[in-house]
């Protein structure tokens, strides 16, 4: 289970990284087209530079991540508790002692991100230190640990960086499209009717895509893998009730203040609280009131 | 060379290529055994050595519980005696060493002082820490020598088991204290 777990996670990575290749590739082509007439250049600068971006950042992602999520590292000495529980969940896990940050955030969550088991880190809010007890810290850590062991990791974090860059994209463009637009209404009266409309198109298709595929990658993050997580969880501490008790007291609380979107798909539980939609498809997460049933039955 | 030659040498690089893969297979799963009976034997070390601490701070504010700090000291210099490879007597005395610590926290309700000590306080994570620490390393030794005893049972490994002379290795038996409260909690 767990190693075709591993494997799987391994081909959906390649897989995500080629899917978001094309995206970015039509986004680049877009504000190519649209910023210079030559779609051609755009996708070349568009490739490139993700590219670049990609292979500086996957050397190390833990640290980009945390920043954008606003943790600070922490040591033994800064939280002696913490520290322990992360470290019995490693112990427990076999993997290697994760780095361990804190954020700075009311609300209880907490994700873990990394390349690989060896490079590999787990946030908590100083909301979940707050409220969880010994028992449900385990739970929660053994949940994350979890993710590394199955290098759920490398995928939410390849993704997380890849929507990041393709929304920052579309901001670039939105900022700067209508300041184009008047520009060239007053110089160029003649302008073909069809040129128009095909920059629209071109305008359109730039600022919807990148959402739409912040939602694309959520969804490419099965849903099942936060089951098999807790699972997993459980075969680590043994103790299905600390994570139960958990996940009620994280389901209960309030939303995130200052989580960063393009990760919300790593945290155990949706950080923005976003209402689970009707079909759940474009859910990040599973609902908690069906992860809580399946552990009761461990 | 005919192309028969070729097949029997293949099968035979095959053959001894599987060998070398099961057995360090099982030599695998031995020292994982070994490697979390250590893990064990590490936290024990260190909890005898945080206990004297303990005593110390806990003697300055309970003086009339002498005999609940005695037991402790007790059980830590029996459990410095046993032999190293006893594994049973180990874990029984460190059994009885995880009570006698449970009596000594609960001794911070009666003794408010105590219980505000900054050191006492400190002590207490620590020891809490390698009890937690104590618990998740027994059950990685029991999973890891499900899996080696696994290996020595199932087909083809056990053969190359028995040529090489791999033993099968005990489970350690949780006592039935231990089965209500495996951690400590506050």
């Amino acid at each position: 289970m767990l190693f075709q777990q591993i494997a799987r996670n391994k081909r959906k990575t390649g897989i995500i990284m080629v899917l978001f290749a094309v995206i970015l590739a039509l986004v680049g082509a877009g504000l190519g087209y649209i910023f210079g007439d030559s779609p051609w250049g755009g996708m070349v600068i568009a490739l490139v530079i993700s590219v670049l971006y990609l292979f500086l950042v996957m050397r190390d992602p833990a640290n980009m991540v945390m920043s954008l999520n606003h943790a600070s590292e922490i040591h033994e000495q800064d939280n002696p508790e913490l520290w322990h529980v992360v470290q019995d969940m490693a112990m427990a896990g076999r993997v290697p002692m994760p780095r361990v940050f804190i954020i700075n955030d009311p609300s209880p969550n907490a994700f873990a991100t990394g390349r690989d088991p060896d490079h590999s880190a787990v946030a908590v809010t100083q909301g979940l230190l707050e409220m969880m007890n010994r028992e449900e810290l385990e739970g929660v850590l053994g949940h994350e640990i979890s993710h590394i062991r199955n290098y759920d990791i490398r995928l939410s974090t390849v993704a997380a960086v890849l929507v990041g860059v393709i929304s920052y994209l579309s901001g670039i463009a939105s900022r700067y499209i209508w300041w184009f637009d008047d520009d060239r209404g007053s110089d160029k009266d003649d302008d073909n009717n069809l040129v128009i409309i095909f920059k629209i198109v071109a305008i359109v298709f730039v600022l919807i895509l990148g959402p739409l595929c912040a939602s694309l990658a959520q969804m490419a993050l099965s849903r099942n893998r936060e089951y098999l997580a807790d699972a997993s969880s459980v075969n680590l501490t043994r103790n299905p009730q600390g994570l139960i008790s958990a996940l009620e007291k994280i389901a209960g609380s309030k939303p995130m203040k200052k989580a960063d979107p393009s990760s919300a798909g790593m945290y155990i539980e949706d950080p923005l609280r976003k209402k689970h939609s009707f079909t759940h498809l474009f859910d990040s997460h599973p609902p908690t009131e069906d992860r809580i049933k399946r552990l009761e039955k461990m | 060379m005919s192309s028969l030659t070729w097949i029997i040498l293949i099968i035979v690089v095959l053959l001894i290529g599987i060998y070398i893969a099961i057995y360090n297979g099982l030599q695998k799963a031995k020292v994982y055994t070994d490697e979390s009976w250590s893990q064990i034997d590490v936290q024990l070390k260190r909890r005898n050595d945080l206990i004297p601490n303990l005593v110390e701070t806990t003697k300055g504010y309970a003086k009339h519980e002498k005999e609940t700090l005695e037991n402790v000291v007790e059980l830590r210099n029996q459990l410095t005696n046993i032999p190293q490879d006893d594994r049973t007597q180990t874990l029984k005395v460190s059994n009885q060493i995880s009570d006698a610590l449970k009596s000594i926290f609960a001794l911070q309700e009666n003794y408010p002082d105590l219980k505000a000590n900054q050191n006492f306080l400190k002590l207490q994570e620590e020891l809490t820490n390698t009890e937690n620490k104590i618990a998740y390393s027994r059950q990685l030794y029991n999973s890891s020598a499900a899996l080696y005893d696994q290996k020595l049972l199932t087909f083809p490994s056990n053969i190359i088991a028995s040529i090489h002379g791999f033993k099968k290795v005990d489970y350690l038996q949780a006592s039935e204290a231990e089965k209500e409260a495996p951690k400590v909690k506050f």
